[in-house]
């Protein structure tokens, strides 16, 4: 399944979905898959501030820990507290209820880095070969 | 140096068919997971699930001198199983070190089956014909068969059903041989999951359709992922885990698998005699977690700012849902109640020591209540 076309995606398996000066950060399926059933999601409080391809918190599966990295720089305006008690929506819908933090772009720009979902799927299936 | 392929069990081609996650395991390539470990885990606790566990090693030991052969190797009295009786029992080295942890089952006067970690497949083989004397054969039945673990409470039952009356009537750590298909079902009231259930072993061209018996018979195939969480909720060890040549008996609590008074000697004996004198430095003690976070193997446990050991096993309990763990502890720390914290990537997660195991299976009426209280 292609990857939704309204957003933009790092290789670190994030994708950012951008509304007015604000974006929407989840991990995206694939991500999930590869991490299987997802217990506990560890991010940051709001107003804390992210930077572009570092690690703004933790997500754990069963199997395993992985760092999430912020797909643009900015501040942490809101979190999905309901993660809190159901951690498993980042499984059920990485696109929508799944997703992680809303930052407030502080450079616009930086989403030039940003794969789209063609360069995106590209790079996963050439991932999956590897 | 390139790896060497990976070796793949008879059941490889149903892991396929079914979409499993595949990922290599002690030199195998076995399902991690097909359609999730929680679920799969679940499916063990309030059902049943079976696994492929082929890759552990398989060894007849037969002969007069079988038997005895096979006490010298063994912590545990094999000699004076009964034939159709069963029993956890560990290789230990001169230093009482362990060298494997495994299963010996007697099937007749003369017959005898071991059951070897994937990993020490290789080096029991070894082990076992450097030690056997003359009377006592080893036959290598690693490649030649299958093997799946079918537990959880209704496991039993269902294989009584699908297979054959008589698996519904063996005792706990029993094993027998009985007809199947073409040729020889073994079965044993064993397994690693801390649920009640059976352990098979077919020839390996039978593995296939046993398989595929149990799927009939809804039974949910499980990969190593819920195998893991299973057996760490049980306080199971797992050799290359907790368990490695630098740790006795003794220190895992498991002195019921280590016989010193039955007046045969074994390798390992003396110094064993000496632990269970002295008593062992260090004691595997359970970890829950009250905070969220997860410990996992090799994360620090400390006591007051001093790290005291390790996090040996750890991961998420799905049963509990909260990290648990098992670690080596002095003594005086590995009571009951002790209050320690493990430093999960740079944060400290507040965990206690609590009784082993981490879960025991309902008794049958409390788990007939638990389901018909479910809505």
């Amino acid at each position: 399944m292609p990857s939704p076309s309204d957003r933009r995606y790092t290789k670190e398996h994030e994708w950012l979905r951008l509304e007015d000066s604000t974006g929407t950060v989840g991990i995206t399926d694939y991500a999930q898959d590869q991490l299987g059933d997802i217990v506990y999601v560890k991010l940051p409080p709001v107003g804390t501030a992210v930077r572009q391809m570092e690690p703004f918190g933790e997500i754990e599966s069963v199997k395993a820990v992985s760092d999430l990295y912020s797909p643009v720089s900015g501040e942490v305006v809101e979190v999905n507290a309901e993660l809190e008690e159901r951690p498993e929506l980042v499984n059920l819908d990485p696109y929508g209820q799944g997703w992680l933090i809303r930052v407030r772009l502080s450079d616009p720009a930086e989403l030039e880095r940003l794969l789209t979902a063609e360069e995106y799927d590209a790079y996963v299936a050439q991932e999956m070969q590897a | 140096m390139s790896e060497p392929p990976l070796l793949h069990t008879p059941l490889y081609g149903e892991h396929v068919r079914l979409g499993a996650r595949l990922v290599p395991f002690a030199g195998w390539e076995m399902p991690l997971q097909y359609r999730g470990i929680i679920e799969e885990h679940h499916a063990v606790r309030r059902a049943v699930g079976m696994f492929d566990v082929s890759h552990m090693g398989r060894f007849e030991v037969r002969g007069p001198e079988a038997a005895h052969g096979l006490r010298y190797i063994c912590t545990y009295a094999v000699h004076r199983l009964a034939p159709g009786q069963g029993h956890y029992s560990f290789l230990c080295n001169q230093a009482g070190g362990i060298l494997d942890d495994i299963y010996v089952f007697r099937l007749a006067q003369e017959r005898f089956l071991v059951v070897a970690n994937a990993a020490n497949a290789a080096r029991v083989r070894q082990w076992l014909e450097a030690h056997l004397p003359r009377g006592a054969e080893l036959v290598d039945r690693h490649r030649s068969t299958a093997m799946l673990a079918v537990q959880g409470p209704r496991a039993v039952a269902t294989c009584a059903r699908a297979l054959a009356p008589a698996l519904g009537s063996l005792p706990r750590r029993g094993c027998l041989e009985t007809a199947w298909g073409e040729g020889v079902l073994f079965a044993s009231r064993t397994g690693y999951t801390g649920e009640d259930g059976l352990e098979l072993v077919v020839a390996a061209e039978g593995g296939p359709a046993l398989w595929r018996r149990l799927l009939e018979a809804a039974v949910t195939p499980c990969g190593l992922g819920a195998r893991d969480t299973l057996r760490l909720e049980a306080a199971l060890p797992l050799y290359g885990q907790d368990i490695d040549e630098g740790v006795d008996p003794f220190q895992l609590g498991l002195a019921f698998a280590v016989s010193l008074d039955d007046g045969a000697d074994f390798i390992g004996r003396q110094a064993l005699l000496r632990v269970r004198e002295e008593g062992p430095r260090r004691l595997l003690a359970c970890l829950k977690a009250s905070g969220r976070g997860i410990m996992r193997a090799g994360y620090p446990i400390y006591r007051e700012g001093e790290e005291v050991g390790r996090v040996t096993s750890g991961g998420y309990s799905p049963t509990l849902g909260v990290s648990i763990g098992m670690g080596f502890l002095p003594p005086p720390l590995a009571q009951v109640g002790t209050a320690l914290t493990v430093g999960v990537r740079g944060q400290l997660l507040p965990v206690q020591v609590v009784p082993r195991p981490f879960y025991r299976p309902p008794r049958p009426a409390q788990r007939e209540e638990a389901a018909s209280a479910q809505p």
